[in-house]
């Protein structure tokens, strides 16, 4: 008998804290052990970034879709397609299609010319200063962004299941969980929070799948009964077409264009899931992770169009919009009617643990960064010690937790998809351009390099700052402000081409040639994986 | 800056410039961007028709085929489908056609083979 209450009444949830804490506990005691055990024989620079390159493919694969699976997607697309309809749906195939960018273009190619970080395959044929230094400040503007969506998230759950609304509690238990974040860092390293992504990925999946599946039992596992649920509890056909959310005026249709394009490119130029290719021991490797991901994040968001348009239906619109944390309450209220406290206990421990892995991947990438781009090439000069460099990233990650702290006290209430949707507009704009150029396109130069990656994270971001995300609409940072001069709430279809433009312009005015033999280095190392293979055969 | 996860490189002295001009090489590079660029024109543009699809074509993609199920869902998730048929065509491609000549090549530089034991079985001169 399954228990199904008439509606779910929000402030039962606090009753069930003690509950969704005790899950919690213990999926932290499960994954420290584990990161202690895995973080005994972390002795070198590659040990603690690429985690030895140890990892399989199929083990990497899980790890990337638990990195890349995060609280957008779980909290916010949900939450989306629950409020939006068939809006939020684009969230997901915009996520899943842009693996297809990484899967033909990237993965491979950068497995086999870098090192540990995204720098070491823009900097691999230019000049190592000007263009590491970029690199490394557009992987730690993305990776802040992305830091700022993934605590935004902690601070709905963090409302929802305790019940915590007053600013200082949640800016405690915000504490708690960036402490515990960087606890896992620091110890664990790239092999710590490998394991603890894997871990995350299969709970995360294995809980969707079952609300999935207990959704569509609810409707005879008829999807067409389920759609037509959700209209009649929104009582609104439109849920199910497109438009909901976008299609109000020009402006917003134009806004729809920047976001599907800022998801489809930003994939492959998150320096986060650049990273994780490192962990891999060789191309074929990083192909085989890339496709086990694309099926396990294709499958996860065949989930969560069951679970949004399950939520509309069986939680309301209305409610979820209610509910403490809004929007991105709508997996755990769906999970709270469907299995009572159990399984709202179990959905928040995932949603939880999701986002303390991600967290802590994206802190190790921002970490590493740092420390091998900006430290040991630049300040000491290529002169540091494997020690020092692992050093400084270690103390890089205390300094970038309490940065995550402070950004997740203060974003809060935003959609998280949206947010990621930001970082994804950054990465595409700063990064990818210079990724595609440096691997396939000859005659490419240092400057057109730099033009691109500053222009591109410059415009990206002060466009951001100029928008209505910022300031001069109800749901803005600065409600009260008004500078939004930009109409668009996703930079990525001005700043994108942009920076492409820019990459293009640099070079073809540049009147130094680089390197022909770094050139040729490069694109040869890139296809056939020379020097980076056979590694494991030693 | 340490690389201690590698062995010491074996390539770092060899004529990339020279590899880049052989035969063999063009031909891995031609096989590898005549596969990956048109299907990368391809998924985007159908990526792109969609989403121009669901964005001023909203009638079109409302129009019902089945019960609740729109001509929107199913571009939707035929969207899933061509993403998981483009991986799998992919993988296969490169199995078959990528990494054959790619070891070749690898094997040529680094100047010894390998058979499938780990064991060393000669091969060209460095």
């Amino acid at each position: 008998m399954i228990y199904i209450p008439a509606a779910v009444d929000v402030a039962a949830l606090q009753d069930t804290t003690l509950l969704n804490m005790g899950i919690f506990g213990l999926f932290v005691a499960v994954t420290m052990v584990i990161v202690l055990r895995a973080s005994r024989n972390n002795k070198t620079a590659a040990d603690y970034y690429a985690a030895g390159r140890s990892f399989s493919g199929s083990q990497n694969g899980t790890a990337i879709a638990g990195d890349y699976l995060s609280a957008a997607s779980f909290l916010g697309i949900t939450g989306a397609i629950a409020i939006n309809g068939y809006d939020g749906f684009m969230y997901s195939i915009g996520f899943l299609v842009a693996w297809l960018v990484a899967l033909l273009l990237v993965a491979e190619l950068l497995r086999n010319t870098g090192k540990f970080t995204m720098a070491d395959v823009l900097s691999f044929r230019l000049k190592q200063r000007p263009v590491r230094i970029a690199a490394a400040i557009s992987t730690l503007a993305v990776c802040f962004f992305y830091l700022l969506a993934q605590m935004a998230g902690a601070g709905s759950l963090i409302s929802l299941l305790l019940g915590i609304s007053d600013w200082g509690g949640q800016a405690l238990v915000i504490m708690v969980v960036g402490a515990l974040m960087i606890m896992y860092v620091l110890i664990g390293g790239m092999k710590g929070t490998t394991w603890v992504q894997i871990i995350k990925a299969i709970l995360l999946i294995a809980g969707a799948a079952v609300m999935t599946l207990w959704v569509l039992a609810i409707y005879g596992f008829n999807l067409s009964s389920l759609l037509g649920a959700a209209v009649e509890t929104s009582n609104n056909p439109n849920v199910l077409n497109p438009g909901l959310q976008y299609g109000k005026t020009e402006t917003s249709k134009l806004d729809f264009m920047s976001l599907g394009l800022a998801l489809v490119l930003g994939t492959a130029a998150l320096p986060h899931v650049l990273m994780r290719f490192y962990t891999v021991p060789t191309a074929k490797e990083a192909r085989k992770s890339v496709v086990w991901s694309i099926w396990l994040i294709g499958l996860f968001y065949l989930f969560t169009l069951v679970l949004g348009y399950g939520a509309a239906a069986l939680v309301g619109a209305e409610t979820i919009k209610g509910a403490p944390g809004g929007v991105n309450s709508a997996a755990p209220l769906l999970a709270f009617y469907l299995g009572g406290p159990l399984l709202l206990g179990f959905i928040s421990a995932v949603a939880f643990a999701t986002i303390l892995a991600v967290v802590a991947g994206l802190t190790i990438t921002a970490a590493a960064s740092f420390a091998h781009d900006i430290y040991a090439s630049v300040i000491a000069k290529g002169k540091a010690d494997a020690d020092t460099e692992v050093k400084v990233a270690r103390r890089t990650v205390v300094v970038i937790g309490v940065m995550a702290i402070l950004g997740g006290i203060f974003a809060n209430g935003q959609n998280v998809a949206f947010l990621v949707a930001l970082a994804f507009a950054v990465a595409a704009s700063a990064n990818l351009p210079t990724i595609i150029y440096s691997l396939f396109w000859r005659r490419f130069t240092t400057q057109g390099a730099v033009w691109s990656m500053y222009g591109g994270l410059a415009s990206a971001i002060i466009l951001i700052v100029l928008s209505p995300v910022v300031s001069g609409a109800k749901t803005s940072m600065m409600p009260g402000a008004n500078f939004a001069i930009f109409p668009l709430s996703n930079p990525g279809i001005v700043s994108i081409p942009l920076a492409f433009l820019l990459g293009w312009l640099g070079t073809v005015l540049d009147k130094k040639r680089e390197d022909r033999s770094k050139q040729a280095e490069m694109e040869v190392r890139s296809l056939t994986g020379v020097g980076a293979e056979k590694a494991v055969d030693h | 800056m340490g690389n201690s996860a590698r062995t010491p490189d074996v390539a770092a002295s060899a004529d990339f410039e020279e590899v880049q001009a052989t035969e063999q090489f063009k031909e891995l590079r031609r096989r590898h961007r005549s596969f990956v660029f048109p299907m990368a024109v391809a998924f985007l543009l159908w990526y792109f028709a969609y989403v121009l699809l669901a964005d001023y074509a909203v009638d079109f993609m409302s129009s019902k085929v089945w019960g609740n199920i729109n001509v929107g869902l199913i571009m939707g998730l035929l969207q899933f489908v061509t993403t998981f048929a483009i991986t799998g065509w992919y993988v296969s491609y490169s199995n078959r056609k990528l990494d054959p000549i790619a070891a070749e090549i690898r094997h040529g530089i680094e100047g010894h083979e390998f058979d499938k034991a780990g064991n060393r079985v000669g091969g060209a001169t460095p």
